[in-house]
């Protein structure tokens, strides 16, 4: 181990580094600042830099403008949770699947899979609408979860974990056991591959809570918004109450803010392996 | 005739059953799935899914591209147009050629700095830090993985003209001795035309310049550290090591990212939606392609024309991408 010293150059980086690091944390800060402040004293010359204690009034003040935020964020909640539960089983069973048997056109199959990642989301904008509403799926969660239940880069990281952890001597032995193929991914494979499916379950959950245009093409009625449909309805409405958008920010960040810091490296690990292995 | 042989051959037809109903050795209790069709029956959600989500939406958005429609009229009143909404875009429709225009300036100008930001911060990363590295990456990766809208929202204060964090600093600067006159001396109005695409770039460039410098570090990290080593032996200063070294070696990752970043960049459509309060700002300034093509369809009601867009816009995707790969793309 050597430790390099401590250049002009070096300790220049690491300045430069540092400003970067408070500029990508800066709009975080403030939004938790803001958060907390009336929309006066946001509107004041310096704007406030240390937290005040209108939290509360504009959260009542959020909850005036959005009588039904608290179950706008259930719904995200909801959904978010059911495409994660959705992805996690189908990507690995369909990943089980190509890891684990040899079948006519499986790599054919397999690439076929792969090729729909190519394929540009917003040109499909226009007839999803259309198609849920003839389902008469509009303004039903279900027209937000159901499309994204599986996913061509789940597939692949299940494809990819599984042939790296699970022996195919395990699986044959099961068999001969007797065990059906079904439970052979029920009692074998799925307790084996937790790893994997709490980095997919990780970058499918972020996904969807985030999700904006989704929701702006089928949900219609307000009480069934999803937070950002939320978030940006009140926007455009004469006077923007910046402490009310501030503390809805700060809910709808927050939890994601939680969930990095609990397993930040395995989702960057997750997102650049899917993105570079792919 | 027919009916003679049928009574004749029970003795045979049972002999001849019996074998095909001997092969599997154990009947089974409740109906299982066959080793053999197991994988079809296992894989089959995604295509059932992905038939009807995604490729019959793409169909019927090339059949729609064709037609026009009102789509309160029902399905009955589709007119067939041959290719009269792809002219009416490209010849008449002045809003998508300030769109274009728009979607190309901010994908650029967003999207160079990303990568030249990204290839020396990695590098920095991957020499520096030491066991604080995990943290330090962490911050400048958490702008990508949070709600585009909050975070835009959050910006367009910080945007604001009066009393925005944006314009108190950039015109605290402008009091630094020397480099004062880089800054601007009064607050600058962003929701001006000439202002909004600066916006809505710096927020691009603040999203996504985190996660290009953790796929560049997670390249240079597959590079042999001997020979860096051995270019350290040869006296080859950091500088020249980067250079001569790690560059020819992340070529591929360049490449890989720089396609990245133009396919999302050129798709853009929740910053400058948001930051410009979902009307693409004073004269358009930030109106985007996928902008325009949304406005079209579910403002307008002109779904024709909005597929007619939405296609052009995936020629243009397909085309810079394949200039990508003529200019960055192996060249063995």
């Amino acid at each position: 181990m050597h430790t390099p010293t401590l250049t002009p150059q070096r300790l220049m980086a690491y300045g430069i580094v540092a400003i970067g690091a408070l500029l990508m944390l800066g709009p975080f800060y403030f939004m938790f600042v803001f958060a907390t402040h009336t929309n006066r004293e946001i509107l004041s010359m310096p704007p406030p830099l240390w937290f005040g204690s209108a939290f509360p009034d504009n959260l009542k003040q959020l909850l005036a403008s959005l009588p039904h935020f608290w179950k706008n964020v259930g719904w995200s909640v909801y959904v978010a949770l059911m495409s994660t539960l959705l992805n996690l089983f189908f990507c690995s069973l369909a990943g089980f699947a190509f890891a684990m048997y040899d079948f006519k056109w499986r790599e054919g199959l397999f690439g076929a899979v792969m090729a729909t990642m190519l394929l540009p989301s917003f040109v499909g904008m226009i007839p999803t609408a259309l198609t849920m509403s003839w389902l008469e799926w509009m303004n039903q969660p279900r027209a937000l979860y159901v499309p994204g239940a599986v996913g061509a880069l789940g597939i692949f990281m299940m494809r990819q974990y599984i042939e790296s952890a699970i022996p195919r001597e395990l699986i044959d032995a099961a068999r001969i056991d007797g065990c059906g193929e079904f439970a052979i991914y029920w009692r074998i494979v799925l307790p084996l591959i937790g790893p994997a499916m709490g980095t997919l379950g990780l970058i499918t959950f972020i996904g969807s809570w985030n999700n904006f245009i989704g929701p702006l093409i089928v949900i219609r009625d307000m009480e069934m918004y999803t937070v950002p449909l939320a978030l940006r309805s009140l926007q455009g409405t004469g006077q923007i109450p910046w402490g009310a958008i501030s503390a809805g920010s700060a809910i709808a960040v927050l939890p994601l803010l939680v969930l990095f810091m609990l397993a930040s490296r395995r989702l960057i690990e997750g997102l650049t392996a899917g993105a570079v292995k792919a | 005739m027919h009916a003679a042989p049928a009574t004749r051959t029970p003795p045979d037809a049972a002999s001849a059953a019996q074998p095909t109903r001997r092969a599997p050795p154990v009947r089974m209790r409740r109906p299982r799935l066959s080793r053999r069709w197991a994988p079809y029956v296992f894989i089959s959600p995604f295509f059932i899914v992905f038939a009807v989500f995604g490729l019959f939406p793409l169909l019927f958005s090339i059949y729609l591209s064709f037609h026009r429609w009102d789509p309160a009229a029902g399905l009955a009143a589709m007119r067939f147009v041959a290719f009269e909404n792809y002219l009416y875009v490209l010849q008449d429709d002045d809003w998508f050629r300030h769109s274009i225009f728009n979607t190309l300036w901010l994908a650029l100008v967003s999207g160079l700095p990303q990568h030249l930001v990204a290839l020396p911060l990695a590098f920095f990363f991957h020499n520096a830090f030491g066991r604080w590295r995990n943290a330090v990456v962490g911050v400048y990766f958490l702008p990508f993985i949070t709600s585009t809208v909050a975070i835009s929202l959050v910006f367009s204060t910080l945007f604001s003209r009066d009393f925005g964090m944006v314009n108190v600093m950039l015109t605290s600067l402008h009091q630094v001795p020397v480099l004062g006159w880089l800054f601007p001396s009064t607050n600058i109005d962003w929701s001006q035309p000439g202002y909004t695409k600066w916006m809505i770039a710096f927020v691009v460039w603040w999203r996504y310049v985190g996660w290009n410098a953790v796929l560049y570090l997670s390249a240079m990290q597959t590079i042999p550290r001997d020979l860096y080593e051995a270019a350290t032996i040869d006296g080859a200063k950091p500088w020249q090591q980067f250079r001569h070294i790690t560059l020819p070696l992340l070529r591929p990752m360049i490449f890989f990212a720089v396609t990245l970043t133009i396919i999302g960049n050129l798709q853009l459509f929740e910053e400058p939606f948001i930051l410009t309060g979902g009307t693409g700002g004073i004269g358009q300034s930030g109106k985007t392609a996928a902008m325009h093509m949304y406005g079209t369809a579910f403002v307008d009601g002109d779904f024709g024309t909005a597929s007619a867009i939405a296609w052009l816009l995936f020629l243009l995707i397909g085309a810079a991408t394949w200039a990508n790969n003529r200019l960055l793309g192996k060249r063995d």
